[in-house]
């Protein structure tokens, strides 16, 4: 599945349908044409059959004049509408029994779209084109022996030497994705050709490296369902639909209906298509893991999910990704298009159509889309399906709770994410004392962990009250402290601390309405612990204390509050805190008194990066600090690490945009006189500014002078980010190697939960950010992922690696 | 044109018919802002429904600048609707998309474009203080409860 969205796939061609509409005959027939033809295929008085041909007729009239513009249509409708292939190849095979010319014309321009489609990367474009280049052969447009050439040309590629591995999968997959529609027609018109095409599938398939496998795995083990590297399942359906003779019954085609008159047509043969040689810069889809958590037996009475390696579960899948991709941007009409499946009287739809949105949610690396547009998905499917919907989602629920003590580190959050999101839309209706089991278990099992870390989010959502009531007693351990500050300089005993009596005077000063000097002066003569022989003098504990906490509790009333506070004493911040250990003091201050509400940490830290009084590496160092080993294991500690890295990498990112646009702005002056286009909008002059699109000033050509300064920043920001990485790198080898060591002398199994959320941890680094953290790979193998380093280790970064190569 | 075919302007991002009467400006220009804002109002909260929950919940979108709780014009206390300023306007769209119409403290709330937040529009511009709708509405919300309300026992 590709991670690219689909309006990045697109041409520009719909751009056309918004231009305004010019007033012209031409243009109402040009519409209406446009209209017949997106439109064939829905529900009508008339069968399919008629409408085609009734479509065909209007068409061929009108070939002399809307020629070009009704080819680009039935292009367009080919890659948009994939699951619509058979009613397009029909309705083409029908124009070409009429006019062997336009025939030939469009497969010319398919073909094009094909290989344009190769060399820009547009992979999902590039194999339905295929795909409907192969089913012409069905409708008799395309001769099977040139279709036949042209698979194994694209086998071919997968022979290559020196290439990476991803390509050569995508060139096998695109071919075995065209068999389900084309396999019979090879096997009755070219059967040896078509062996001699799967056996070097087979060959290719048995030397390839599946070392990723482990890496996009949702759970640990395989049982009960195995999950299938994606290529190696669809191998293993094609081989089964061979067994059956290529006896396909779940597409739908329309061009048997017309067999006699296609059959008289004249076939055309696809010229020579070569795979486009492979280019650096070409980035292929990610291998991916086949998601399965159903089978036929936790479907009830009726319709059979068909088995895993049949070729129906295949296109079932795939017709539904079709339709969420399609859909995704409309979540109402998704849900309806995802119930109204064609064939949903033929299969269990409602788990089909659950199994495929979690396919997607827990999708490695990442999802392809927001993990809201899943969770709002599935509300929509609830509220339009309330009789069943409900509670095969809920069967679903508990099918994942079971199993969670494999699930990876970052599935298991999403789940937590999803979770605590959709109880939230349903009153957090759940029958807890269902999973009252896990309470016997270790704290740090995924189990317990789970409704722990749910429970943490669902307050988030709501507030403390409501989830004490709703839980059943004997799960009060899990419930989530009160999110409250603890102020110590009020509590209990607050008059042995050092900094009370500042503290108290830095309240009344604040309250008083004080400006920021007047902070620093209260506090000047709080004795400083450390000795004043490193870098850092300003460095005075003591004072970041009372400072920091005394002025966060004075905001704790709301995250405005907090943040209002931070802003006007932002300069006391930045007095105080100058080195990384005293922003680490910042941090430890801020986490003595808001521990209790992980929500709050997470905004201030966020605040605290973007108003640059902490450096993102200071909070990586906090996280594996010893002070909060206690905390390591607790989802909200990762929440901070990943919006911390994500903050870097938007950093770096604009700021390499800015420069390409900048560059581009020169180069455009330089090379002639003409005035370049102008910038539209204000010029904005603080490229540091969060904009949308940040652009240093726009109506002036940027000095070669500027450009320099841009690339300077733009290596510092990337010098930072390498930085940032091989920190957080680094300190997860030295945690895990530390235990890794220790158990080995104590005898002890390494394996402890502890371990696995750990080694968790570090896999999800690599995979969330793993278009950043790919740009240094070389350095971190050749700084930290040396040979000699543990294997259990050095296995996870060779996973990732392994996804590009 | 037939609605399979996946298309930039969609409906969950459209403008809706509210147009904020108080706008300084021609239409056209309100309407030019409501199509480029990356600021969206959010209505029909519970009184009781907080920044933190706002946060939690908008932030599955994308992060923003700030959020702005509306306020009852006397008692300075939330009265049911807020503003969040994301930093682009696709996060804007995204919650636009699959936010607006869904549940926060068990109420659907409603997300609409907002030409931009100025200084006084995070007061209700009610004559008891809070929203003008809660002094035409004739049923009793728990979550939206009027000042004579509240006192009652």
């Amino acid at each position: 599945m590709s991670r690219r969205r689909p309006h990045e796939e697109e041409d520009g061609y719909d751009r056309a349908y918004r231009k305004r509409r010019r007033v012209s005959e031409n243009q109402e027939i040009e519409d209406r044409l446009e209209s017949l033809i997106l439109r064939v295929g829905e529900k009508s008085t008339s069968s399919l059959e008629s409408n085609l041909e009734g479509l065909a007729s209007v068409l061929e009239a009108d070939l002399a004049s809307f020629r070009s513009k009704i080819l680009r249509i039935l292009t367009d409708c080919a890659i948009k509408m994939p699951e619509k292939c058979t009613i397009y190849t029909t309705l083409v095979g029908l124009l070409n029994a009429k006019n062997y010319n336009f025939g030939g014309e469009f497969v010319e321009y398919m073909v094009r779209n094909l290989k344009d489609s190769l060399k820009a990367c547009k992979w999902n474009a590039a194999r339905y084109s295929l795909r409907f280049l192969a089913d012409l052969v069905n409708c008799h447009v395309i001769s099977a022996g040139s279709l036949l050439q042209l698979l194994d040309n694209m086998v071919d590629a997968a022979k290559e030497d020196g290439v990476p591995q991803v390509r050569k999968d995508w060139y096998v997959f695109a071919v075995l994705s065209t068999l389900p529609w084309v396999g019979r027609e090879l096997y009755e018109k070219k059967e040896q050709s078509l062996e001699h095409l799967l056996v070097s599938i087979e060959v290719f398939l048995g030397k390839r490296s599946k070392k990723h496998h482990a890496a996009l795995r949702v759970w640990a083990l395989d049982t009960p369902h195995p999950q299938e590297e994606y290529l190696d399942c669809l191998w293993a359906q094609i081989r089964k639909l061979r067994q059956d003779n290529w006896a396909e019954k779940h597409i739908p085609r329309p061009y048997l209906a017309f067999d006699s008159i296609l059959c008289e047509a004249l076939q055309h043969n696809l010229p020579t298509i070569l795979p486009p040689p492979h280019h650096d810069s070409y980035q292929y889809p990610m291998p991916h893991v086949v998601f399965r958590m159903f089978d036929y037996t936790d479907c009830p009475e009726g319709p059979i999910l068909p088995g895993a390696h049949s070729i129906e579960r295949f296109l079932i899948e795939e017709h539904l990704h079709q339709i969420i991709e399609m859909h995704h941007l409309e979540r109402k009409d998704c849900a309806a298009h995802l119930l109204n499946f064609p064939y949903k009287s033929k299969i269990p739809l409602d788990y089909s159509i659950v199994e495929v949105i979690f396919a997607e949610l827990f999708h490695m690396p990442s999802p392809r889309y927001l993990e809201i547009v899943y969770g709002s998905i599935l509300i929509e499917l609830c509220k339009l399906q309330p009789s069943t919907m409900p509670q095969v989602l809920a069967q679903a629920t508990e099918i994942l709770f079971i199993r969670i003590d494999t699930m990876n580190t970052a599935c298991f959050d999403r789940f937590v994410n999803w979770f605590a999101y959709h109880l939230s839309n349903f009153q957090f209706r759940w029958s807890w004392e269902d999973w009252d089991s896990c309470l016997q278990l270790d704290p740090e099992h995924p189990r317990p962990k789970f409704v722990r870390e749910v429970l943490l989010k669902a307050l988030r959502l709501s507030y403390h009250q409501r989830i004490k009531e709703m839980m059943p007693e004997p799960f009060e351990s899990l419930i989530p402290a009160k999110p409250e500050p603890k102020f110590k300089y009020a509590a209990e005993g607050a008059g042995s601390l050092p900094g009370t009596t500042h503290a108290h005077k830095l309240v009344v000063s604040i309250r008083a309405k004080c400006k920021p000097e007047e902070v620093l002066h209260v506090l000047k003569d709080l004795p400083n612990s450390r000795h004043d022989d490193d870098a850092d003098s300003r460095f005075n504990p003591l004072k970041i204390d009372v400072f920091v906490q005394t002025l966060l509790n004075l905001g704790s009333k709301s995250f405005s509050h907090s943040f209002a506070a931070i802003s006007k004493f932002h300069y006391v911040f930045k007095e105080l805190a100058d080195s990384e250990e005293a922003q680490i003091c910042i941090l430890r201050n801020m986490f003595e008194l808001w521990n209790d509400h992980q929500q709050m940490m997470c905004v201030l830290i966020d605040k605290m990066l973007k108003t640059q009084i902490i450096e993102c590496s200071a909070v990586a160092n906090w996280i594996f600090s010893k002070e909060m080993s206690g905390e390591f294991t607790k989802l909200y500690l990762w929440e901070i690490l990943h919006l911390t890295i994500r903050k870097m990498s938007k950093h770096v990112s604009r700021l390499g945009r800015e420069l390409a646009e900048a560059r581009e702005r020169l180069r455009h002056a330089e090379s002639d006189s003409d005035e370049s286009e102008d910038g539209d909008g204000e010029g904005n002059n603080n490229s540091s500014k969060h904009g949308i699109s940040g652009v240093g000033d726009d109506h002036e050509k940027p000095s070669e002078d500027m450009v320099d300064r841009m690339e300077e920043r733009l290596e510092a920001a990337q010098a930072d980010q390498k930085n940032l990485f091989l920190i957080i790198f680094q300190r997860f080898i030295m945690i895990l190697s530390e235990h890794l060591v220790r158990c080995d002398t104590d005898g002890r199994d390494f394996n402890t939960h502890w371990y696995k959320w750990t080694i968790g941890r570090l896999q999800q680094v690599f995979l969330v950010h793993h278009e950043q953290v790919q740009k240094y790979s070389s350095t971190l193998e050749t700084l930290l992922f040396t040979q000699d380093l543990d294997p259990h280790i050095l296995e996870v970064f060779h996973q990732f690696t392994s996804l590009r190569a | 044109i037939g609605i399979e075919m996946p298309t930039f302007a969609s409906p969950s991002v459209e403008l809706s018919s509210y147009r904020d009467r108080r706008f300084k400006g021609s239409a056209g220009e309100l309407q030019r802002l409501l199509r480029t804002s990356s600021t969206l109002y959010v209505g029909n909260l519970s009184f009781y429904t907080t920044e933190e929950q706002i946060y939690e919940l908008f932030s599955k979108c994308g992060d923003f600048k700030n959020v702005i709780m509306g306020l009852d014009k006397i008692e300075k206390t939330p009265c049911g609707f807020c503003f969040v300023e994301y930093h682009s306007r696709s996060d804007a769209e995204n919650a636009m998309r699959y936010i607006n119409g869904t549940r926060l403290h068990d109420r659907i709330i409603r997300t609409d474009w907002d030409a931009g937040f100025v200084e006084g529009r995070q007061y209700g511009r009610g004559k008891t203080g809070g929203q003008v709708r809660d002094e035409y509405r004739t049923y009793f919300d728990e979550g939206r409860p009027r000042r004579d309300e509240r006192y009652q026992r």
